[in-house]
């Protein structure tokens, strides 16, 4: 039997690029150092050597004209992929993806479409320090016309990307940095994970988690340490902030009766909120056997010292000592 | 504005002597700063500024105290040329709580408001509008004082470039626009980022003056700065200077450089500021080998003491995470 092939969410997701530009020329790369330099994480490695400088554009640092470049050529035919360096630049690019993207078909009475994809890591660990750790998604989530996505493997990443290529919308599609040279098993042939699917990473009965991007990984870390203690965790990964796979999650609350929600965004008003409220207001309601838990980063910017930096945002002991905490509930 | 050369140097031996010692300073920081994220000592991201000591230090050297300097992602010289205490810069680079930023805000960040140093930037083109801001202030309240705005040529391609100049030169604000054009942004070459030959052609779009000097001469650097501090200080608003010049090393601590050849780095190499420096003070007599070799090894002496003194500061404590969000 074949071996599994394993590659990182780095190259799963330049293989998704690759595969979709050899497959349509519409599809092209927009971004800042993405040339010879191959991205500041790497990402495009080697894609201007395969599809020139036509597809794959360095642009200069001008987030604003490239977000809103990327709306206008993906409003005339093109299905542009902007690659924004680190997602806290989103907010120079913000004006075009909220005021112009999210809102040009509805505005025009349905009449035209955006479909861009904006790639963006996201995420603290790296010791970059404030301008360029944050966890900014439930902003675009809040948006309506936009579509949000957080994909945490490689596998993940490769579906999801094709369909956010594929799909008719303005698509924020948040990398996280830690997870770049993070592998696993990842098909060679161009599959599609649609939007709107949460996948349950792990089985369990006791309590569920549920994790976003790199807090997946945490809770799946988490599951195992609490595994030795009999406990048995659910891990369920949205996938897909908007849409959002309610069924998923309130089935497996049914299951469990408990709730823990992990994300590694300031915790006030993050996307986590949102999860507990569409539980708060489900049929699930009424099978919680315990107060939800609720984990997010501490309401401060990004702090540089490494063991600051590490405080700001769960870790897997934070998770493990939340579901006990709602296990000892009764 | 007038192309002012070497020929104009009107250094006193005093003066030299202290531009020579900072031009080191800011060398010895930057290659200290550079062998300790090699070693892995360092976490994090940082941007040298080895090959533009003349611009960082140049620039500031014709300030007075009271003026201020916004900073850039690239901002260790700048930070030195101001005054900063090279041990609280590295104590702030080894997350330590005697750091400028109590170890929250690392090399991109560090802020010395008490010279006058409003702050590096993490983000490109950040600190344009906040230098016109800071001289409305001293407009405002008439404090007299200038500030200087550092940005890179990667910078004049942000929207803030655009706004920031477009409003400080409507308001007739005291700031210099100083634009480190070192060739490169992360990767793209000013050759491939820029439809025009140089940057500080655009003053014309802004009805202000524009220079264009060699950044590598921080004599030229002094003078181009000292008339357009002046001619802000007198109320007749900004000036876009272009200096031009190179960073040595790769944009951060990775970088594989292959957006630029080996012999485009000897070329620049070859037109050190420092060593230009130097040859320049003792072809006028102002100072000997022995007393620059000396200054040299007073300066390397320095960082080694900033060193030693981040490497013995505490770590700051996990509960001081919560303050300094609001005032
Ligand atoms: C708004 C924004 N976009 C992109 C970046 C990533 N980035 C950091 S430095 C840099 C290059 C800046 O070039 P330049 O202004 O010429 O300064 P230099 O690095 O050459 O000193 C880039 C793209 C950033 N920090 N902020
Ligand atoms: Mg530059």
């Amino acid at each position: 039997m074949a071996v599994m092939r394993e590659i990182t969410y780095q190259e799963a997701i330049r293989e998704a690029m690759s595969q979709m530009m050899r497959e349509s020329d519409d599809v092209f790369v927009m971004g800042e150092d993405i040339g010879v330099y191959g991205g500041a994480f790497g990402v495009t490695r080697g894609m201007i050597e395969e599809f020139g400088s036509e597809r794959i554009r360095n642009t200069p640092i001008s987030e604003s004209a490239i977000a809103g470049c990327a709306v206008g050529a993906a409003l005339t035919g093109m299905r542009p992929i902007l690659e924004l360096q680190f997602s806290d630049f989103i907010t120079i690019a913000t004006d075009q993806i909220v005021n112009q993207a999210a809102k040009l078909r509805y505005m025009f009475g349905g009449k035209a479409k955006v479909p861009m994809v904006v790639r963006t890591p996201g995420g603290s660990g790296t010791g970059a320090a404030a301008q360029h750790s944050q966890s900014l998604e439930a902003w675009m989530a809040h948006i309506p016309g936009l579509k949000v996505v957080q994909p945490s493997t490689a596998y993940d990443a490769k579906g999801l990307l094709k369909a956010a290529v594929d799909d008719d919308n303005p698509v924020i599609f948040y990398e996280h940095k830690l997870l770049y040279r993070t592998k696993c098993h990842v098909p060679e042939s161009l599959y599609s994970i649609p939007l709107g699917q949460a996948d349950v990473k792990r089985e369990g009965k006791d309590v569920t988690v549920v994790a976003t991007s790199i807090m997946v990984h945490k809770a799946l870390e988490a599951a195992r340490l609490l595994e030795q203690d009999g406990i048995d965790v659910e891990v369920v990964d949205p996938r897909t902030l908007v849409p959002l796979d309610e069924e998923t999650l309130v089935q497996s609350v049914k299951k469990t009766g408990r709730l823990v929600v992990v994300y590694e965004a300031v915790k006030r008003g993050g996307f986590g909120a949102e999860i507990v409220s569409v539980i708060a207001e489900s049929e699930a309601f009424d099978y919680l056997d315990a107060p939800i838990v609720r984990l997010g980063g501490l309401p401060v910017p990004i702090p540089y010292n490494p063991e600051l930096e590490k405080h700001a945002v769960p870790q897997v002991p934070d998770i493990v000592e939340a579901v006990k905490r709602t296990l000892a509930y009764s | 504005m007038p192309n002012i050369t070497q020929s104009t140097l009107k250094l006193t031996r005093d003066e030299a002597v202290h531009l020579l010692h900072q031009m080191w300073l800011v060398r010895f920081f930057d290659e200290k700063v550079d062998e300790f994220f090699a070693r892995g000592l360092i976490h994090g991201t940082t941007h040298l500024c080895v090959g533009q000591e003349a611009t960082a230090v140049g620039a500031c050297a014709v300030l007075r105290p009271m003026d201020k300097i916004t900073s850039t992602h690239r901002g260790h010289g700048h930070c030195i040329a101001k005054g900063a205490d090279p041990k609280r810069m590295m104590a702030e680079l080894f997350g330590r709580e005697t750091g400028y930023c109590k170890g929250k805000g690392g090399s991109m960040h560090i802020a010395d408001l008490e010279k006058g140093n409003l702050g590096a930037n993490g983000i490109v083109g950040g600190g344009i509008p906040l230098a016109t801001g800071a001289a409305l202030t001293s407009k405002m309240k008439q404090l007299g004082y200038v500030v200087l705005c550092f940005f890179g040529d990667g910078a004049a391609n942000e929207g803030s470039f655009h706004e920031g100049l477009n409003l400080a030169s409507i308001w007739k604000l005291p700031v210099v626009f100083f634009c480190e054009n070192n060739q490169y942004g992360m990767s793209g070459s000013v050759k491939e980022m820029f439809n025009i030959e140089n940057i500080a052609d655009r003053a014309k779009a802004y009805g202000i003056p524009g220079a264009v000097i060699d950044g590598n001469d921080i004599v030229q650097v002094m003078d181009t700065v000292e008339t357009a501090v002046q001619r802000a200080r007198d109320g007749h608003g900004p000036t876009l200077i272009e200096a031009k010049t190179y960073r040595w090393k790769g944009h951060s601590k990775s970088d594989a450089r292959k957006y630029r050849t080996r012999e485009e780095e000897q070329a620049w190499r070859a037109r050190d500021p420092i060593a230009r420096f130097r040859a320049l003070l003792l072809e006028e007599g102002l100072l000997d080998v022995g007393t620059m070799d000396e200054i040299e090894r007073e300066a390397a002496r320095e960082i080694e003491d900033a060193v030693a003194y981040a490497e013995s500061s505490p770590m700051p404590a996990l509960e001081s995470i919560l303050d300094d969000v609001y005032a």
